[in-house]
C-alpha cells in the first residue's frame, strides 16, 4: 500500500470491510450448522463435526485478526524489527492456551471422579435421605 | 506513506533531537506509536488472561451453556433467532474499524475535515456497539436473571420427559439440550421430569443451575472489553475535538495522534474478534 495512490488506498479499505464482513458471515454460518440449527440437525451430535467446525472457526478469526494487524493497523509497513517485537511475545499463549486447556480437563476428570466416588459411598451408607442432609451428613464425620 | 513518515521524523530529528534524543529513532516509529504498539502488546495479554481462564473453566465442567441458546434474543422482543444479534454488533465494530482507516489516510493527507467527519463516524460506530452491548446486558440480566454468580442456562445430560405441576408428562428432551430456569418472584423455578435414559431411568430428577462461572466470565471479559470501546469513543471524541480545533495541524506530523488512537481502536476490534469467537461460535 505504500506506494499506492489514494484512491487506491480508498479502495483496498472498502474491499477489507466486505472482507472482514464475509469471512464473518462464514464464521456464523458455519458456526450455526456445528450446533445443528442449519442444513443438517445431527451435526450437533457429531463429534467429528464439533472439532472440524471448531478448527475451521479459528483459523478463521486467527485469519481475521492478521488481516486487522497488517492491513488495517498498518503493520506491514512498519520496520521488520517492529512487527517482530510486538507479535514474537504472542507466541507464549501458545503454550498457555494448550497447558490452561488441558489443565481444565484434567479438573473435569477429577470431578466426575470424586462426585462418581461420593454416589457409592452415600447409597450404601444412607440411601433414604434427600442429597443435601447427606452432604451435612458426610461433612460431620 | 512510509516514506513521508520517515521524511518526517528526520525532519523533527534535525530540528530539535527529536523525540528519541540520539538523532535516529529506533525501528523508525515515533516513541509515542512505538508505546502504542507495546501498550497493546501488554493489552492483548490481559485479555489473554482472561480468555485463558474462561477456556480452562470451561473444560473443567461437564457441560457448558450452548451459545445459540444463550444468545437467541433480538430488540422488539424476537427470540429464537441464534447469533443474528451478535453478528449485527460484531458487523457495526468492523465498520467503525473502517471510518477509522479511513481517518487515519485523510489524516496523512493533512484534510483536516476529512479527519473530523471518519473521526465522527467511528464514535458513532462506537457508541452503537455499546449500545448493542447494553441491550444485551439488559436481556441477561433482567428478563434472564444471570448474575455474577448465579448462571439459569443448564443442559441436560440425559434423556427425559417434563413432568407438569399435575402430575401429567410433559414434553420430552434429549441429552446436550439446553433450558433456561425460569425466575419469578425472586426465586428459580426448576422443573421436574423423569429420566427415561441411562442407567437412572425411571428415576425423578429436578432441573438445575448451570455452570457457576459462566454469568462471572461473560460480565467481566464482555465488560472488561466494553469498557475499552467506551474509553475509545471518548479518546477519540478528544482527539476529534483537538483535529477541529487545528491543534495537529500545527505539529505537521502527518494527525499522528490520529494514527495512534486508531491504533487502540483496531486492537478493540481484534480483542472482539476472539471475544466472538470464544463465547458466541464454539
Amino acid at each position: 500500500m505504500a506506494h499506492q495512490s489514494y484512491e487506491a488506498q480508498k479502495k483496498a479499505v472498502y474491499k477489507g470491510l466486505v472482507f472482514l464482513a464475509i469471512i464473518t458471515l462464514i464464521e456464523v454460518v458455519f458456526s450455526l450448522f456445528g450446533k445443528g440449527h442449519i442444513i443438517w440437525e445431527g451435526a450437533a451430535h457429531s463429534v467429528v463435526v464439533k472439532y472440524v467446525v471448531g478448527l475451521i472457526i479459528i483459523g478463521l478469526s486467527l485469519y481475521k485478526a492478521f488481516f486487522i494487524i497488517f492491513e488495517f493497523m498498518h503493520m506491514s509497513h512498519e520496520k521488520k524489527t517492529l512487527a517482530r517485537s510486538v507479535l514474537l511475545p504472542m507466541c507464549l499463549l501458545i503454550w498457555a492456551v494448550i497447558a490452561f486447556l488441558y489443565e481444565g480437563n484434567y479438573w473435569n476428570n477429577s470431578r466426575s471422579y470424586i462426585l462418581a466416588k461420593d454416589h457409592e459411598k452415600t447409597e450404601r451408607v444412607m440411601p433414604e435421605l434427600p442429597v443435601k442432609e447427606d452432604v451435612k451428613q458426610v461433612g460431620h464425620h | 506513506m512510509a516514506t513521508d513518515t520517515l521524511s518526517e521524523i528526520k525532519k523533527t530529528t534535525q530540528e530539535g533531537q527529536g523525540d528519541w534524543m540520539g538523532g535516529k529513532p529506533p525501528m523508525k516509529a515515533s516513541y509515542g506509536k512505538l508505546m502504542m504498539w507495546y501498550f497493546l502488546l501488554s493489552d492483548a495479554f490481559t485479555f489473554s488472561g482472561f480468555l485463558i481462564a474462561y477456556g480452562a473453566l470451561r473444560m473443567s465442567v461437564p457441560t457448558w451453556p450452548v451459545p445459540d441458546f444463550v444468545f437467541q434474543s433480538f430488540p422488539g422482543g424476537f427470540t429464537g433467532m441464534p447469533l443474528i444479534f451478535v453478528t449485527v454488533m460484531s458487523f457495526v465494530l468492523i465498520i467503525s474499524s473502517v471510518t477509522m482507516v479511513r481517518a487515519v489516510q485523510e489524516g496523512k493527507r493533512e484534510n483536516k475535515n476529512g479527519v473530523v467527519f471518519w473521526m465522527l463516524m467511528t464514535v458513532i460506530g462506537g457508541i452503537g456497539f455499546l449500545s448493542c452491548q447494553a441491550y444485551e446486558w439488559y436481556n441477561l440480566i433482567a428478563v434472564e436473571h444471570m448474575t455474577l454468580y448465579e448462571n439459569p442456562f443448564g443442559s441436560h445430560t440425559v434423556d427425559g420427559v417434563y413432568i407438569n405441576d399435575d402430575g401429567s408428562k410433559g414434553e420430552a428432551f434429549k441429552a446436550g439440550q439446553s433450558y433456561l430456569v425460569h425466575k419469578t418472584d425472586g426465586e428459580f423455578h426448576f422443573r421436574k421430569f423423569e429420566i427415561t435414559s441411562g442407567e437412572n431411568a425411571g428415576e425423578i430428577a429436578y432441573e438445575t443451575l448451570g455452570p457457576k462461572a459462566f454469568g462471572a466470565l461473560f460480565y467481566c471479559i464482555t465488560g472488561f472489553h466494553g469498557f475499552h470501546v467506551l474509553s475509545g469513543v471518548l479518546f477519540l471524541l478528544i482527539i476529534a475535538i483537538n483535529a477541529a480545533s487545528g491543534l495537529y495541524v500545527k505539529r505537521k506530523n502527518g494527525y499522528e495522534m490520529v494514527e495512534k488512537i486508531g491504533l487502540y481502536w483496531h486492537f478493540v476490534d481484534l480483542v472482539w474478534v476472539f471475544v466472538f469467537l470464544v463465547f458466541y461460535l464454539l
